[in-house]
C-alpha cells in the first residue's frame, strides 16, 4: 500500500490512505475574430497600449453593444465539434463588478442560458488509453482589459486593448481525475479549436487560458471542497498547479484540517498555489439579462448549415488514418493533434508505406525539429521531400542507414533527397557483380578469418557482412550482400 | 420679435420655406428668449455661435430650394443626449465637464434634417426624478404661475419648461417611466413617448435600457408628428432598435376618429386624482364620443403593480448602467490612495441623493438571495402588464387616461420619494409595456395650472396615436400661454 511507485496518476498516498483528485476545467479561448465581441475595434494582439479601443470598449456614456455574428458562428461551430447541444435561444447577461480595467462596470457574459449546452470529448492518454470528459457548457463573454501595476510607484495604468475581445468559456464536468488527464484534455480542446479555426490556441499570447477546479477525496466518497486556480497559460503549469494544489489539500486534510473554498493563484517560481481571495470576499455579481441585447436565436437550418461545413475532426481522422494507412492508434493520435501534422502526413504517406512514413515523421522529423528548436511550420523538410525519402527507402535506392544521413542533409540544405543521393552518390548497390567484387576483396584480405569460419566459427559471418558494407561505404544492399556471401562461403 | 415666437414648429417651417422669415432671425429670437427667461433655469448650456452658424447654413439651403424637413428650426436638447463637442452632463456632477466626441443618433437625425441647436436643457440627474429637483445645478422653474415657483415636472423638466416658456421652438426628451409625458402635462405642452425601439438609444446617456425612449416635446400634436418623423428610424448601432419604417406622421393629422374604439380603464380613476383632472378627463371622453368614437370601459387589472415593478426594474438596470461612472476614464475623479477609496469618493461626491438611492435599490434587488423575490418577480409583473394591454387592444384602438394624478406642485415643498414616485402612476404602465403614449394639454385647473390627458396606442401605432391626439387637441382648443413665457 505504501509503495508510491505503483501509484496511479492523480492518486496521492497519504498517511490515512490513497487520495483521488477531482478536477474540472474552465477554458477561456479567444475567438479568432478580427474585431471584438460587441464592437468594431481590432482584436489583434501586441498593439501599443490603448490603440484598439472603441467608444463602446471604453464604455463612454450612451454607447451600446452590437453582437459580432462571426463570433456567434465560431461558438456554434465549437459546440458542434464538442458534440454538444446547441441552444437555439441563448441570452447575454451582465456580470457586475467594479475594477479599473472593466470600463462598463460589468462583463457581458452568458449565465443561465449559454449558447452551447452539454457535450463530451474523447481524450487520448499517454499510456494509449482513452477517456471521455463531459462538457458542461460553452458560453460567450467579453475579455477584460489589463492593469499594469509596475509602471509607476503609486499609480496603476490601464490598457484596454483586450477589453471586449471575444472569449468562449468552455466548462468541463468534474470528470478529470489526474493532472495528466487535465493536460490531455486541454490539448484535445486546443486541437479541436485549431481544426475548426475558432481559436488559434496560442497559450503564450493568452489566446487559451484555463482555470482549474481541484478537490481531493478518498475513492468512492463525495466530492470534497474545491479550490479554483486562476489563469493558467501553459499545459505544463496546469499539470504542476493541479498536482501541487492537490498535495496541499491532502496535507491539510490529513492533519485534520478543512479546505476553504477559495480562489488561488499559481506561482510559477515556487511551483505552488497561494490564496487570492476567499469565498467570503467573493463578488456578488448580480447577474441579470443585458437589456441592451436581444436574445440570440438560431433556426435549426442555420445550425445544420454550419454542421455541414465543419472540417473532419481529430477523432474521425484518427480512425481513418489507422484504417487507411495501417498505423497504430497511438501514432495516429499524435498525428491528429495538429491539423498541420495530419495534412503533412497525408501528403507524405500518400501511395507509400504509411507505417514507415509515420515512424519517420514522429521519430526523426519531430525529434530533429525539437533538437533544432524549430516549430513545425518552420520545418526545412517538406511533405513532398519526406515522401520521396520514404519512396527511396521502400524501392531499395537507399538503405535505412543511408536514409538517416540523407535526412540530416535535408534538414541542413532543404534539398530533395534524390538530389542529395545523386550528388553524394549514395544509391544503394544491389548489382551482383559489383557486390561480388567487394566480397572477393574481403575474402582475400581476411583469409585467416575465412579459414576459421569454414572450420565452424559461424559467428564470423556478421564480420564479413560488416566488412563488405564498410568497403561499399554503406551503399551495398545488405540483403544482396548476405545472399552472395552465403553462397561464396559455402 | 413676438410674432416669431407665436409660430409653432409647423407654422415656422412653412414661413421659412415661403421665405417669410429666415432661420437666422428665428434663431436669434429664440436666443433672446433664452436670455429673457434665464431665471427659469431651463438651459444648462447655450451654444449661441453654433446656433447662428447652423441657422446661416439653413438659410442658404432655404434660398437654394434644398430645404430639409426641419430646416432652420431652433431646438433645445435634453442633456441626456450626447452632443459632439458640446458639454453633456446628464445634469450630474459626475459628468460636469464631459464633452462627447460623438453625436447621438437621434440628435444627428435632427441635424441631418436641418434643425438648429440652441443648447442643452436641464433635467433630473440621469433622468431620475419627477420634479427636475434632482438636477445637480438646481431645479428648473415651471413658466406657469411663475411667481409661485412651480415644478416643471421631470425628468425632462428643462425641455418642457423651455417649450412652454418659448425659449425653444421644440425640444427633445427621454421617457423612462413618464419623463416626457409628465413634464409636458405640468407645462401645458405636448409630449410624445414613442414605442420602445422607434428611436435609437445610441448616444443617449442610459438610465434604464429596457425602458428609455427618446421623444419630442412640442407645442402641438402636428409639431410632435413633424419632429418625430425626423427623430425616429432604425439604427444598427442599437440592437433594440426596431427595423420598421415609420410612415410620414404628417399624413395622419385630422383624419377623424369616427368608429374608433377608445378604452377607458377603470383602474385609472382611483382616489387621489385631483377633481379638476377628473373633470377634464370626463370632458375629453365626451369630446371623443361627440367626434364619433365608441367609448368602451376596459380593465388593466395589473395596473396597481406597475409602479412597484417599475421601481425595481428601472433602478436595477440603472445600478448597472451607472457603474461606468467610476472616475477612471472620464468625468469627475476624486484622487485617493487606493482604487476602492477612489471609487467611493468619486461616486459618493459625484452622484446626488436620488441617484444614489436608486443605485442602492437596484443593487439590492439584484443581489443573490433577493433577485428572485424582487427583480424576477418584477419581470413577471411586467409581462402581465404587457398582456393586460394586449388583451385590451383586442377590443379597443386607443386607451385614454389622465397623464398625471395632480397638476404641478410647488418646488421645494419637500416630498418624500414615494409620494414623488406616485406622479408616474399613469405613465409607467405604458412604459413597462413599451407602448407609445402622448400627453396633451386640455385645460387649466382652478389655480390656473395646465392639465394633461394621455392617449396610449398599440405598439408602433404612432400614426393612429397622432391621428387621435389631433382630434382631441382640436376639441380641447387649449390656447393658453404660460405667464412666464417669453413675450
Amino acid at each position: 500500500m505504501n509503495d508510491t511507485s505503483t501509484l496511479k496518476p492523480g492518486h496521492i498516498q497519504g498517511e490515512t490512505g490513497i487520495w483521488e483528485m477531482v478536477i474540472g476545467l474552465e477554458i477561456h479561448a479567444q475567438i479568432s475574430s478580427k474585431s471584438k465581441l460587441f464592437s468594431g475595434a481590432s482584436a489583434s494582439f501586441g498593439s501599443e497600449a490603448n490603440r484598439n479601443v472603441s467608444l463602446v470598449d471604453a464604455a463612454m456614456p450612451g454607447m451600446l453593444p452590437v453582437i459580432n455574428e462571426f463570433c456567434v458562428e465560431q461558438a456554434v461551430k465549437t459546440g458542434l465539434a464538442l458534440n454538444a447541444k446547441i441552444n437555439n435561444v441563448s441570452v447575454f447577461d451582465r456580470k457586475n463588478y467594479f475594477y479599473a480595467d472593466l470600463p462598463q462596470g460589468y462583463q457581458i457574459s452568458q449565465f443561465t442560458k449559454p449558447i452551447v449546452g452539454e457535450g463530451e470529448i474523447i481524450v487520448d492518454l499517454e499510456n494509449g488509453e482513452q477517456t471521455t470528459i463531459g462538457i458542461e457548457r460553452l458560453h460567450l463573454e467579453q475579455d477584460a482589459g489589463k492593469s499594469l501595476h509596475d509602471q509607476h510607484p503609486t499609480k496603476s495604468y490601464i490598457d484596454l486593448n483586450r477589453t471586449g475581445v471575444a472569449l468562449m468559456e468552455i466548462v468541463s464536468k468534474p470528470d478529470i481525475r489526474s493532472p495528466q488527464e487535465a493536460g490531455a484534455y486541454v490539448k484535445k480542446i486546443r486541437s479541436i479549436l485549431r481544426y475548426i479555426g475558432a481559436c488559434d490556441g496560442n497559450m503564450e499570447e493568452g489566446s487559451l487560458r484555463a482555470d482549474c477546479n481541484v478537490s481531493v477525496r478518498k475513492s468512492g466518497e463525495e466530492f470534497g471542497t474545491r479550490c479554483e486556480i486562476k489563469n493558467l497559460n501553459s499545459i505544463r503549469f496546469i499539470i504542476q498547479a493541479i498536482q501541487s494544489e492537490a498535495e496541499r489539500q491532502v496535507d491539510i486534510l490529513e492533519e485534520g484540517g478543512t479546505i476553504d473554498q477559495e480562489t488561488r493563484l499559481f506561482d510559477t517560481s515556487t511551483g505552488e498555489t497561494r490564496s487570492m481571495r476567499s469565498k467570503e470576499d467573493a463578488h456578488d455579481y448580480r447577474y441579470f439579462p443585458d437589456p441592451d441585447l436581444l436574445p440570440l436565436e438560431f433556426t435549426e437550418n442555420w445550425v445544420q448549415d454550419i454542421k455541414e461545413k465543419l472540417p473532419e475532426l481529430p477523432d474521425s481522422l484518427k480512425k481513418r488514418l489507422v484504417k487507411d494507412f495501417g498505423i497504430t492508434a497511438y501514432d495516429a493520435s499524435i498525428l491528429v493533434e495538429e491539423k498541420d501534422y495530419v495534412d503533412f502526413y497525408q501528403q507524405a504517406a500518400n501511395g507509400r508505406d504509411g507505417k514507415l512514413t509515420a515512424n519517420w515523421m514522429i521519430t526523426e522529423l519531430f525529434g530533429a525539429l525539437k533538437k533544432d528548436n524549430l516549430s513545425f511550420s518552420e520545418s526545412p523538410i517538406t511533405s513532398e521531400n519526406l515522401g520521396e525519402l520514404i519512396s527511396l527507402i521502400s524501392n531499395g535506392t537507399i538503405s535505412g542507414k543511408i536514409a538517416k544521413e540523407v535526412f540530416s542533409e535535408m534538414m541542413k540544405s532543404k534539398k530533395s533527397p534524390s538530389e542529395i543521393v545523386k550528388e553524394k552518390g549514395l544509391e544503394q548497390v544491389s548489382d551482383d557483380s559489383q557486390i561480388l567484387k567487394l566480397i572477393d576483396q574481403v575474402i582475400s584480405d581476411n583469409q585467416d578469418k575465412v579459414n576459421e569460419y569454414l572450420s565452424g566459427k559461424d559467428k564470423l559471418f556478421g564480420f564479413f557482412v560488416g566488412q563488405v558494407m564498410k568497403l561499399s561505404q554503406g551503399k551495398a544492399n545488405p540483403g544482396v550482400v548476405n545472399k552472395l556471401l552465403k553462397e561464396k562461403l559455402k | 420679435m413676438s410674432e416669431l415666437l407665436d409660430l409653432n414648429l409647423v407654422e415656422a417651417s412653412k414661413a421659412l420655406k415661403n421665405k417669410e422669415i429666415s432661420s437666422l432671425e428665428l434663431t436669434k429670437a429664440y436666443l433672446k428668449s433664452i436670455s429673457d427667461t434665464s431665471s427659469l433655469g431651463a438651459y444648462l448650456e447655450i451654444v449661441e455661435d453654433k446656433a447662428i452658424s447652423m441657422a446661416k447654413v439653413s438659410d442658404k439651403k432655404l434660398i437654394d430650394g434644398k430645404a430639409r424637413p426641419l430646416e432652420g428650426i431652433p431646438l433645445g436638447i435634453k442633456d441626456m443626449f450626447c452632443t459632439k463637442d458640446i458639454k453633456t452632463t446628464a445634469s450630474s456632477k459626475i459628468l460636469e465637464n464631459f464633452i462627447p466626441t460623438y453625436e447621438s443618433t437621434v440628435t444627428q437625425n435632427l441635424w441631418n434634417d436641418g434643425a438648429v441647436i440652441l443648447g442643452k436643457l436641464s433635467c433630473d440627474e440621469f433622468a431620475m426624478g419627477s420634479s427636475n429637483e434632482t438636477a445637480a445645478k438646481g431645479n428648473v422653474i415651471n413658466p406657469w404661475l411663475k411667481n409661485k415657483k412651480m415644478s416643471p415636472g421631470g425628468s425632462s423638466g428643462g425641455s418642457a419648461a423651455a417649450v412652454a416658456a418659448r425659449s425653444a421652438l421644440a425640444a427633445t426628451g427621454t421617457d423612462t417611466g413618464g419623463s416626457i409625458r409628465q413634464p409636458a402635462a405640468f407645462c401645458g405642452i405636448t409630449g410624445l413617448k414613442p414605442t420602445y425601439g422607434r428611436c435609437s438609444r445610441w448616444g443617449i446617456v442610459a438610465f434604464s435600457s429596457s425602458l428609455d425612449q427618446a421623444g419630442p416635446l412640442t407645442r402641438t400634436v402636428s409639431d410632435a408628428a413633424l419632429m418625430l418623423n425626423s427623430m425616429a428610424g432604425y439604427d444598427q448601432k442599437d440592437s433594440t432598435s426596431a427595423n420598421l419604417k415609420m410612415p410620414d406622421l404628417m399624413d395622419y393629422l385630422d383624419k377623424g376618429i369616427k368608429g374608433k374604439k377608445i378604452g377607458i380603464p377603470k383602474e385609472y380613476t382611483q382616489d387621489g386624482i385631483s377633481e379638476d383632472i377628473v373633470k377634464f378627463y370626463e370632458k375629453s371622453i365626451d369630446w371623443l364620443k361627440d367626434e364619433g368614437a365608441e367609448i368602451i370601459p376596459v380593465s388593466l387589472p395589473h395596473t396597481k403593480y406597475a409602479l412597484p415593478a417599475y421601481y425595481i426594474i428601472a433602478p436595477a438596470e440603472a445600478s448597472s448602467n451607472l457603474a461606468r461612472y467610476d472616475g477612471v476614464r472620464y468625468g469627475a475623479r476624486q484622487e485617493a490612495s487606493s482604487l476602492d477609496e477612489m471609487y467611493e469618493l468619486t461616486r459618493g461626491n459625484g452622484f446626488g441623493d436620488e441617484v444614489k438611492r436608486r443605485i442602492m435599490i437596484g443593487t439590492y434587488v439584484l443581489s443573490s438571495g433577493y433577485y428572485d423575490a424582487y427583480y424576477l418577480k418584477a419581470q413577471k409583473v411586467r409581462r402581465l402588464i404587457k398582456e393586460d394591454f394586449e388583451n385590451v387592444y383586442k377590443k379597443v384602438d386607443y386607451i385614454l387616461t389622465p397623464s398625471t394624478p395632480t397638476t404641478s406642485f410647488e418646488l421645494g415643498k419637500k416630498q418624500d420619494p414615494l409620494t414623488m414616485y406616485l406622479n408616474d402612476i399613469f405613465t409607467v404602465p405604458a412604459s413597462l409595456a413599451g407602448l407609445p403614449g402622448i400627453s396633451l394639454p386640455v385645460g387649466l385647473d382652478n389655480s390656473g395650472l395646465p392639465i394633461g390627458i394621455q392617449l396610449i396606442a398599440n405598439s408602433f401605432d404612432e400614426p393612429g396615436l397622432i391621428s387621435t391626439a389631433s382630434v382631441l387637441e382640436k376639441c380641447a382648443g387649449f390656447n393658453f400661454i404660460a405667464d412666464g413665457a417669453a413675450k
